[in-house]
This record gives C-alpha cells, structure tokens and sequence, in this order.
C-alpha cells in the first residue's frame, strides 16, 4: 500500500527534500565566499549596538565546515540507498516489516531443533523434563507474567494458574486451545431477567449460599427461585459449565471480587474479560512447553 | 515619530524585573518537583497512594513547570531586556508587554492545578487543555506583538543576531502551539487532538521535537547571543557563522521529528527524512556553540574570576554534548538501544539542565543586579557556590542515567539460546534502582542550588530598587 494519496505527494516531498538538503550546501558554499566589507579595518562588521555589542568577520571554522559537508554526503548516500526520497524504494530494497519478518524467520529456524525434540512428548512428561520446565517457566515470565503475576497466582480479574479452578477447561488440551486462541469471557447484565433491585439482593444471597459464604438465610431462600435466570450458564447447581466458560460459583473463588456488594454488580453490569490469543506470538512448540509448565502449577505428575 | 516607545526616554524593566523573579520562584518550584518525581522513582512509596501526587500527574507538573514556567519566565525577561537594548527603544505597547506577564503566569497557575487534578490532553508538553491552550494562544500573539513592534520601531538600522534568534522562537512556537493543539472540545476541559492515528503521533513528535529546538533551543541561543559577548566584553566571533548556522538551524529542526517514532506504524520514508535531518543539525548547532565558544578568545582568563561567564561557557558545552548525543540518538541502529530507555531521560537533562538551566542562571545573574541598580550580585560567593553544586549536579544526574540507560537497554535485548528474554521487565527495573538513587542526589545538588539563587537574588532586589535605565541618545552607527 502506498503512503500517499495521489501521485503529486511523494514527488512533493521528494523535491522539497533535495532542495533542502542542497540549500544547506548552497547556503554553507555562498557565505563562506561572502567578504563583508569592513571599513574600520578592525575585523568586525561595523555595527554596535547597545554600546559595546560587535561583531567579527572571522571565517567559518575549516573544520566545521567539513563536518557539515560529510553529514550531507552521508544524507545524499543513506537516500540512496534507503527508502526516504517519496515513493523510491531505496537501493538495498530495505523495509522496517522486512527486516522484522526476516529476525523472525531466522530465530525460527534457529530454535527449531531444539524445540523439536518437546514437540512429540506427552504434556504430563514435559511437566516434569527439567529442561522444558526451566523454557516453560522463561517463557511464561516473558509473555504471561504480566497478567498472571510471576507467581501465575493471578489478581482481581486474572485468573490463578495454580489453583484447581478453571474456567475453560485444566486438560492440557483444553490449556493449549487457551493459549493458542485466547478466550473471551462474557456474561450479559442479568438484573432485567431476575426481577426488582430486592430479587437481585435475594440472589446474590443464594449464590453466597452455595459456597458456603456469608449470607442471609431468608433473602436465600428467596433468591433461590430466580436462580433459574443464571442456571442457564452456570447449570442448576451453580457448578458452572467450562464449555462456554461459565465460573462455578460453589468453590469461594471469586475472580472478580467476593462478597454481596461484588455479586450484585455483577448482576447488574454483566462482564466481558479476554485473554489474548498467543498464536501470533509463540510458535506450536513453544506453546506446547508453555501449556505443560501452566498445567504442572496445579498437577503434581507422577514421574 | 508616531509610536508612543519611541518617545520614552528609558526602557520599559519592570516586565523584565516581574519576569526574572518568577522564572527564580519556578525555577526552584518546578525542580523541587522534578526531585520528587526522581525520588518517587526511588521509592514508590512516595506515591502516597493518592491520585493528586501519583507519578503520572506530577510528571507532566514538573515538565510544564521547568519548560514553561522557568524556561518560559526566563526567555520572556532576557528577549524584552535584549530586544530593548539591541534596538534602542523601548518596548512597544507597554500595556500588551504586562499582559503577557500576567496572562503567562495565569498559564502557569492554571497548569500546576489542572495537572495534579488529571486534566490532560495526553500530549507531551501540549498537555494543557484547550481552555488553557486558548489563553496561551492569546498570550502569545500579545507577546509576537510587543517583541515585533519594538523590532519595527528600533533607531539602529541592523538587527542583532540574537534578535533573529528570539523572533524564529516566537513565530514558530506560535505555528507549533496552534497546528499540534488543534483539538475538538466535548466539554469544559476535555477535548480530542484534531488528528487521529499516526498522522496524530506525528504532529505532536513535530512539536515536540521543535519545542525542544525552538523552545529550549533557539530562545536560548538568543539569550547566548547578547549575554555571552557582554559579559566577556569581547565580539561575537563571526557574523558570517552566525548567518549560516541560523538559517541551516531553523530549516533543519523542522524536518527532525520522526526520529521520536523510529521503529513504529511511521512510514519508512518519513523516519529516514527524520533521521538524515537530525544528521544534519550537528553543524547548524555546534556553530552557535563554536561562536560562543569563540567569542572567549581573548577572554578566557576571565573564567578564574567570573562565575557568572562560567555559567554560560559550561552551559555552551553541555550544548555541543547534547546537540552531538543527540544526532547520534536519531540514527535508527542507536535509536533501537536507547529509545524507551534512561538514556533519553539523561540526554534530556544534559541539554535542561546543563544548556537551558545554567545559560539561564548566567544570564538572570547578569540581569539582576542591573535591573535594581546594584553593582553586582548580593553574594558573589554564593553564586560561585551555586555554580558548583549545579556543575555536580548535573554531572551525576547524567552519567548515571547514560549507566542505566545502556544497562536497560541491553538487559531488554538479551536473549537465551531458547528465545526467551534473558531478563524480565521487573528485573531490569531493579537494577536501575542504585541509579536512580545517584540521579536523585545530583537533582538534589542542582535544586539546592537553584534555592541559593533565589535567596541571593531576594536579596539584591530587595537591598536595591528598581532601576531606570535611559536608552542612549544617539544610536551608534549600526
Ligand atoms: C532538579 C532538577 C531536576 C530533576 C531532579 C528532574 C527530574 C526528572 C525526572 C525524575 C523526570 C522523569 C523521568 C522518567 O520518567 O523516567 C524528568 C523528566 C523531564 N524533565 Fe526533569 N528534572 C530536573 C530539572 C529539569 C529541568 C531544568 C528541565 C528543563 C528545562 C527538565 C526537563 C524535563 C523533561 C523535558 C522531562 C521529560 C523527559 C522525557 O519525556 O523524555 N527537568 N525530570
Ligand atoms: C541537534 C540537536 C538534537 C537532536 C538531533 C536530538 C535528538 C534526539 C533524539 C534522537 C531523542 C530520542 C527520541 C526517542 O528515542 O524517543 C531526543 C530526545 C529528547 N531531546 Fe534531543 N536532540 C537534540 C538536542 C536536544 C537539546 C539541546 C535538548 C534540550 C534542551 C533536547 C531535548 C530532548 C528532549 C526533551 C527529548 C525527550 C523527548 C521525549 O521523549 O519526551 N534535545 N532528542
């Protein structure tokens, strides 16, 4: 795709760039020919102002004037040879996306035998392969940490890796489809579908009640009827669904906050959180070390 | 003999007086900000857990208030001094000349408010909302005025070279406030930028760099202009120098910007022209320090006994260190290792706190005395003090940041055999913690004696009073 957005543009600012570059030259080579004439003979220009306020007629510095000549030398080689000058691509046919999309592909390659020898080995082995561990962990810190914590044990809308709650699935399968893809976590605003402000108060009761949370035993009992509105996604018993990643609301886990007055927001606000997908980042290998590393946080394997 | 100036007798000082106190008073305020901010890197705890004093807020509070405040202060007062002096008249329209003092510092209180609160447009340096924005506009067109007007009404026929160096300051800080604060108001304090995307990163690195090169640089080349060759009592060392590197100068910072966006969605053309330029403004900028420089020859033994022209010679150096790290900077291979890093925050400080900062105490030393009828300073002790504890200062401040920022830098790139990052983010953040430790004692050097200033400059202002000074009657034959 082009820059510009027609024809005249890149021709433009072509133009007004060389004549930039050589009225600098221009500039530098006329005044350094220009004598000013200097009546009193005193080396100064003849002018005073403010009493004692002169100037001299010394020449440009020699030296300085070479150091201006090379720094337009080396502007006029560099357009050359780079892309600068309008839509001209530049001699050594150099783009920013190039040199990223070639790093990229030489790293690859270069990774690749050693990645290759963890492509075929079972999740549970990894877990406990000292080598793949310690990549696992690298990897985790650079790319996951900042989400999760260093300690993956997560904070108020990430989740914990370490605990045996998960929302999508802990096989190693369903880990990696994770990590490849992301995930998209959502829950609509449910206060219209449960009733009047005292109904969600009722059910956030009875929500607390599963898991054995504080709560008020009579707003319970009548919250319990209106449960029917989130079984739908979190199932009859509150136990959640991992297929379309719907929490389980009887462990006392609570991913984004504990307590009536978190619930109830819930309730009325609904929720979209994400995880982004890492595809685009990690290749399949490196995912498959990644997800035995996030899987061995929480599954002590069997050597 | 129509304009009013050009009948008064003496000069119009008390601008200049209202102007050289307050670039004091913000010099020190805007400072002791800068070593909170430093210390908060230190310890984040100083954060206080309350929005109004977070980093984020008062980051942006010291920036304004170093560069706008100080700067702003000290460039207002030296530009109305010179452009009187230099043209033998006194300013025109002395009712315009008092509004941009106090419309100014209206600019300023309003900033040390709205800042704390969150008020932000997110643009660096143009962070003031357009409320603001409007009042800086008006303050300035007031000021092109006045400064233009008594350039029109002068009795000398040349104009001085530090005169061309103040009116491209103004008229391009004009053209970059109004182009890059281009912004659509929803409501009483919050508006979006005009641009949107890369166009918008690009205007605002535009400004940005050109604030840093008509702002910090080509004001204060005007001031160099006047208050170097008066206090050596020598000429400037050569007109023609003067006429090259001026034009190349001007032209050249114009075109710099995109070396703020290398490596990012800016086309490739754009941060090559970016960085070529940046090559390019080496010579322009060591011409105004050769002819600095230059202008001590037959001077130079002043240095033992003068510290108000060690001021402006330091400075000078640390203006040729800058100008050379900083077209190093802009070349795209450096650029990968430092952007991001501490490195730009020490060249930032060599070029504020070595050129700006001492070239502006140099010459507000020079002014003082001669604004309120006293011979020399209250304490010339003190000032060579002053200069000490800054010169130290600033040596700290900078060696340290170029140690962590190549520190960070590499730490960022260093990669295991498997492709991962050798280091995380936080480790490296660790490892900056000792210096910014050594930062924080060379800002508190240069504040302490900042703080000196201020009580010499009370001192002399209050031991004498505001001074008449009486335009000489027949021009000489400039
Ligand atoms: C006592 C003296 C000073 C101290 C301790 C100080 C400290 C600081 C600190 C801690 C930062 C933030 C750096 C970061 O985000 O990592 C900063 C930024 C900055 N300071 Fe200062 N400062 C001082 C004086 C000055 C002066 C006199 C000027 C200008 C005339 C100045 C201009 C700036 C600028 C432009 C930035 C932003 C740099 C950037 O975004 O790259 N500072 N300063
Ligand atoms: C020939 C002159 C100069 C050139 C070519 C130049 C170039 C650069 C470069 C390449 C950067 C780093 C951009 C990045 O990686 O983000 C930079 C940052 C900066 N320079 Fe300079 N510099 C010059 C002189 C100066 C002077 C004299 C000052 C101060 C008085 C100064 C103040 C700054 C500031 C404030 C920044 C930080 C901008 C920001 O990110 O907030 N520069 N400069």
């Amino acid at each position: 795709m082009s820059d510009f957005t027609s024809n005249f543009w890149p021709i433009f600012i072509a133009v007004i760039t060389l004549l930039g570059i050589f009225g600098c030259a221009l500039l530098l080579w006329l005044t350094s020919k220009v004598k000013v004439p200097n009546a009193d003979n005193d080396n100064t220009s003849g002018h005073v102002w403010d009493g004692d306020l002169r100037e001299m007629n010394n020449p440009l510095p020699r030296w300085w004037v070479w150091l201006f000549v090379i720094t337009i030398i080396f502007s006029l080689v560099y357009l050359v040879v780079y892309p600068g000058l309008g839509n001209y691509k530049g001699k050594l046919g150099w783009t920013e996306i190039k040199q990223y999309e070639q790093e990229i592909e030489s790293a690859n390659k270069a990774l690749k035998p050693l990645y290759a020898k963890f492509a075929g080995m079972p999740v549970a082995k990894l877990a406990v392969d000292a080598e793949a561990k310690a990549i696992g962990e690298r990897l985790f810190m650079n790319n996951c940490s900042q989400c999760h914590g260093s300690d993956a044990r997560g904070s108020l809308g990430f989740p914990n890796l370490t605990d045996h709650d998960w929302l999508h699935g802990g096989s190693p399968e369903k880990i990696k489809e994770t990590i490849t893809n992301g995930r998209i976590g959502m829950m609509p605003p449910m206060a219209a579908m449960v009733g009047n402000a005292d109904d969600v108060k009722n059910v956030a009761n009875y929500v607390l009640s599963l898991s054995g949370s504080m709560y008020d035993s009579g707003r319970a009992g009548l919250g319990k009827a209106k449960f029917v509105a989130c079984a739908a996604c979190h199932g009859p018993e509150g136990k959640g669904n991992q297929d379309i990643g719907a929490p389980n609301l009887t462990d006392n886990i609570w991913l984004h906050g504990a307590g009536e007055a978190a619930i109830i927001k819930r309730i009325y606000e609904g929720k979209i959180n994400q995880m982004p997908a890492q595809a685009a980042k990690l290749t399949p290998e490196q995912i498959q070390v990644l997800a035995a590393y996030v899987w061995g946080l929480s599954n002590k394997p069997s050597k | 003999m129509q304009y009013l100036n050009t009948q008064s007798t003496t000069y119009n000082d008390t601008v200049v007086r209202q102007f050289s106190i307050m670039a004091v008073v913000w010099g020190v305020v805007g400072m002791l900000v800068g070593v909170i901010i430093a210390a908060q890197l230190v310890w984040p705890e100083l954060n206080l857990g309350l929005p109004w004093t977070s980093f984020g807020r008062l980051r942006p509070l010291h920036t304004n208030a170093v560069i706008f405040a100080f700067g702003g202060s000290t460039l207002f007062a030296t530009s109305y001094y010179v452009v009187q002096r230099t043209c033998h008249v006194s300013l025109f329209c002395n009712k315009l000349a008092s509004f941009t003092f106090w419309g100014w510092q209206a600019v300023i209180v309003a900033a040390a408010i709205s800042l704390p609160l969150g008020y932000t447009t997110g643009k660096e340096y143009a962070e003031l909302e357009w409320p603001i924005d409007i009042l800086i506009a008006l303050v300035w067109v007031a000021y092109a005025v006045v400064f233009f007007g008594t350039i029109g009404t002068r009795k000398v026929k040349h104009i001085y070279v530090a005169n061309w160096f103040f009116g491209a300051f103004i008229l391009a800080v004009a053209l970059l406030h109004i182009v890059n604060s281009a912004e659509v108001p929803v409501s009483f304090m919050k508006s979006y930028s005009a641009y949107a995307g890369v166009q918008d990163a690009m205007v605002q690195w535009w400004y940005g760099h050109n604030a840093v090169g008509f702002f910090l640089t080509a004001g204060f080349l005007g001031i160099m202009y006047y208050f170097v060759p008066k206090q050596a009592e020598r000429p400037v060392y050569s007109y023609s120098l003067s006429i090259v590197h001026f034009w190349a100068l001007i032209f050249t910072y114009m075109w710099a910007g995109p070396h703020h966006l290398h490596y990012t969605a800016l086309p490739d053309w754009t941060q090559s022209l970016g960085m070529i330029f940046s090559l390019i403004l080496l010579a322009p900028s060591w011409g105004g320090m050769i002819n600095g420089m230059m202008t001590m020859s037959g001077a130079w033994h002043k240095l033992r006994t003068d510290p108000i022209l060690r001021f402006m010679i330091v400075s000078l150096s640390f203006y040729g260190m800058s100008t050379f790290e900083g077209p190093m900077m802009a070349i795209k291979t450096v650029n990968s290792l430092s952007h991001y890093t501490d490195w730009t925050i020490g060249h930032v400080h060599s070029g504020a706190l070595g050129w700006v900062g001492l070239v502006s105490m140099g010459s507000l030393y020079y002014m003082v005395p001669r604004l309120f009828g006293q011979k020399q300073m209250h304490s010339m002790k003190a000032i060579e003090l002053h200069f000490w504890l800054a010169t130290i200062g600033i040596v700290l401040y900078i060696s340290s940041l170029w140690i962590s920022g190549v520190m960070e830098g590499l730490m960022w790139r260093a990669i295991n055999a498997d492709g991962t990052l050798t280091y995380t983010f936080v480790e490296s953040v660790k490892a900056k913690h000792p210096y910014y430790l050594i930062r924080l004692l060379g800002g508190t050097l240069y504040l302490s004696g900042m703080i000196i200033m201020l009580w010499n400059v009370l001192k002399t202002a209050t031991s004498g009073k505001p001074a008449l000074a009486s335009i000489p009657s027949v021009a000489a034959q400039a």
